[in-house]
């Protein structure tokens, strides 16, 4: 991370409200970050050396983790970089997040894994965790190196974007990652289903004449993977799960002792295929928006722990590409600078979630199943990145002042009440948001 | 005098029964003039129409060529071969050059579902869809029913079934709304890998075999089958097809002893429809083409209107 070179002034945040699931601690607490650490938490803290930051009002979280961002480093940098990605992270409360594979060259080699973390130790603001591919060239048909890529730094194995179409590759990766204790990361669609589909199948995509995929496309593809992983004792889990059925499969699978866990964008806990009606691209995503039946399922399954975490799977596209005729539009849409307001608002702030669940689904879940050491908790010792959240902060969301290099949020114009006053990235203060203007 | 709501013809789907009732009355004054000798009025004098052909179209694009002309407009005519968009141009950037031509009316027919939405969204000219993908084709589903209304007098309690790949077809999305919204019944029919989900959300009932669907119906509407479109997966092969959804003497007895035959062209002969068929006394095919014109010329005369009074205001 390109972070101050001088070793961090102790920052002591005082008075805020401690939202901390892993421990279960929710409760007023000063905090001390020093030397890049948790150092201390108690009722009334007081450091003479320490910048104070008063949080009162506040709540503190450990620093949310988005397990499923592309920042297009190296190949796509007119849509994003680690630079503009990471910026957007910490400005959207992430101090770390998971980069995914699809890039060109894709990271299916040490080589690239290296890379993307030598940019993000230059040029970086959040922590960068890349993501392997499971296949060599993502071509679903030869695994990676994964020994070495683990070695190299990556998390997890993914092909995301697409899915791991053989039946066989994921049963023999799902074996050969076990080895390394990291897990499958799939994008559940069975390829012929969904062949050349831009949206989900039902009423909005035949009345507007596209081309949908059914929600059988995701659901045969959870069902396989869950039904592999209990044949290996590997680990899968499940990218950006989207219909009712998928989630009753996890669900099932958990129950039945099988290592599958789960994650929910933002765009699927609040936006249904109605918002396709206008033939607007920023609602092109894939897995495509579903249901409200699909929707319902997707919050109840956040709140019941079926899903895990929450995950942005922001995807940024330049303009160019994403302002056309919505069959030639890529899939995919930007998450990290709008998810925390616009869960906060539709969904904490209304009571439908609890926001120590919101906070659990995006630091303790994804640190437990990525194996973060350190990341995810406040407890002491812990890695001092930090999240404070004001949850009475009106924002808006405006595309136009987003740190991303891209624009194409489904979100634009949202107001929403909640936002992120303060993002600490080891100990240093990398986002303040106080001056973002309220809408 | 009643108007029609939008500035743009995009789809029929949200037209009202009176605005529908407009268009067919205006069409009824515009046979008229193709009657006279001299086959032209001034009404759209100094106005610029951009014919915007992205698909290859003989009859769509020549009605709405003698349409314009009968109108007195200035005419553009734009295909996609052999023109910048053959080169790589966007749409975007298409429309805006086309828009830089400062065009009353752009004509649009293209291969994306949603196109003639996009240039609404995105140019002052007024859009007229002359077909999207496999979205909607507006003036195709009017002419249908002015058709069906000069032969039949009302839309209302006729019932009307359309054979065919329902899935790949902006004419039957377009007939279906209209006809729904006129108080019309629609049959959907053809195999079950033609025809797509939740197809009620059109208005229409569907049928799966070919017999039951033509009991006693006033109309019969076969599309045509696009041999390009199909996969081997939808139709295993173009003979099960004509034994099993094909239009011949035998089925067509079945219909009404008055029914329409129609077809919005152009025809497959000995495949949807059976050579005697397609020229039977009943079949109001070419009728439906004569049709075509005046419908445009109610579309781009109503169209103006609003433009004009826009402009004004």
């Amino acid at each position: 991370m390109k972070l101050p070179d001088e070793p961090s002034q102790p920052l002591l945040l005082k008075g805020g409200c401690l939202l901390d699931p892993a421990s279960g601690r929710h409760e007023n607490h000063d905090l001390l970050l020093a030397e890049g650490r948790i150092k201390a938490l108690a009722p009334d803290l007081h450091a003479p050396d320490a910048r104070v930051l008063d949080v009162s009002g506040k709540w503190v979280a450990p620093g949310f983790i988005d397990m499923h961002v592309h920042l297009r480093e190296p190949g796509g940098e007119d849509a994003e970089t680690i630079a503009t990605g990471t910026r957007a992270a910490v400005a959207g409360g992430f101090t770390a997040v998971a980069a995914m594979p699809n890039t060109s060259p894709v990271n299916d080699d040490q080589s690239v894994t290296r890379f993307m973390l030598a940019q993000a130790a230059r040029e970086g603001v959040a922590r960068v965790h890349p993501i392997g591919c499971v296949s060599k060239g993502m071509s679903g048909v030869e695994l990676t190196e994964m020994g070495n890529q683990v070695e190299a730094g990556c998390v997890a194995f993914s092909d995301d974007g697409k899915p791991v179409a053989s039946a066989q590759v994921m049963r023999r990766a799902l074996e050969y990652s076990s080895v390394f204790g990291v897990p499958i990361i799939d994008h559940c669609e069975e390829p012929t289903l969904a062949a050349e589909a831009v949206m989900n199948e039902g009423i909005v995509s035949t009345a507007l004449g596209l081309r949908g995929m059914p929600d059988e496309a995701e659901e045969v593809m959870v069902d396989r993977n869950i039904r592999l992983a209990g044949l290996t004792g590997g680990r899968v889990h499940i990218a950006h799960i989207s219909t009712r059925g998928a989630i009753e499969s996890v669900r099932r699978g958990k129950e039945a002792g099988v290592r599958v866990t789960a994650e929910v964008t933002p765009h699927h806990l609040l936006l249904t295929e109605e918002a396709v009606r206008g033939y607007d691209t920023d609602f092109r995503m894939n897995p495509p928006l579903r249901t409200e039946v699909d929707r319902v399922a997707c919050v109840a399954g956040l709140v019941d722990g079926t899903i895990d975490a929450i995950a942005t799977d922001h995807a940024p596209h330049a303009r160019e590409f994403k302002n056309v005729e919505f069959n030639a539009a890529p899939n995919g849409v930007i998450g990290l600078e709008s998810a925390i307001p616009v869960l906060m608002d539709r969904l904490v702030a209304t009571g439908l979630l609890a926001p120590a669940r919101l906070v659990e689904a995006l630091t303790a879940a994804p640190s437990r199943i990525l194996n973060l050491e350190g990341q995810g908790s406040l407890a002491v010792d812990s890695l001092a990145d930090v999240t404070v959240l004001d949850p009475d902060r009106p924002f808006t969301v405006e595309a136009r002042r987003f740190r991303s290099l891209s624009r194409n949020t489904p979100f634009n114009g949202w107001r929403c009440r909640g936002s992120v006053t303060f993002t600490i990235v080891a100990g240093h203060l990398v986002h303040d948001g106080r001056g973002d203007l309220a809408g | 005098m009643v108007d029609l709501g939008d500035r743009h013809l995009l789809g029929t789907e949200g037209l009202t029964s009176e605005e529908i009732t407009l268009i067919l009355d205006t069409a009824e004054s515009m046979v008229e003039i193709g009657q006279r000798e001299i086959k032209k009025v001034p009404t759209l004098r100094g106005k610029t129409v951009v014919n915007f052909f992205y698909e290859p179209s003989t009859r769509t694009r020549s009605s709405f060529e003698i349409a314009e002309k009968r109108l007195s407009a200035d005419i553009v005519n734009f295909s996609a071969s052999g023109s910048s968009v053959s080169k790589g141009e966007t749409l975007l950037d298409t429309a805006r050059t086309l828009e830089a031509m400062e065009p009353t009316f752009i004509v649009i027919r293209h291969g994306a579902s949603g196109a003639a939405r996009f240039l609404a969204d995105r140019c002052r000219a007024s859009i007229i869809n002359a077909g999207d993908g496999m979205h909607e084709h507006p003036t195709q589903a009017l002419l249908d029913a002015f058709t069906m209304r000069r032969h039949k007098k009302k839309l209302a309690g006729l019932n009307v079934a359309i054979v065919g790949d329902i899935t790949h077809s902006r004419v039957a999305r377009s007939n279906a709304y209209l006809l729904a919204t006129m108080g019309a019944r629609v049959t959907f029919c053809g195999p079950a890998t033609m025809i797509p989900p939740h197809v009620e959300c059109l208005g229409a009932r569907v049928e799966l075999s070919m017999e039951k669907a033509l009991e006693g119906v006033d109309v019969i509407m076969m599309l045509r089958i696009q041999r390009e479109r199909q996969s081997r997966l939808a139709l295993p092969s173009l003979r099960e097809y004509t034994r099993l959804y094909g239009l011949d003497r035998r089925r067509l007895s079945l219909a009404h002893p008055e029914a329409l035959i129609m077809h919005p062209g152009p025809i497959n002969r000995g495949v949807e429809i059976a050579d005697d068929v397609a020229d039977d006394q009943r079949s109001v095919i070419l009728e439906q083409v004569a049709n075509g014109v005046a419908i445009r010329m109610a579309v781009l005369y109503l169209l103006a209107r609003n433009w004009d009074a826009h402009e004004a205001s």
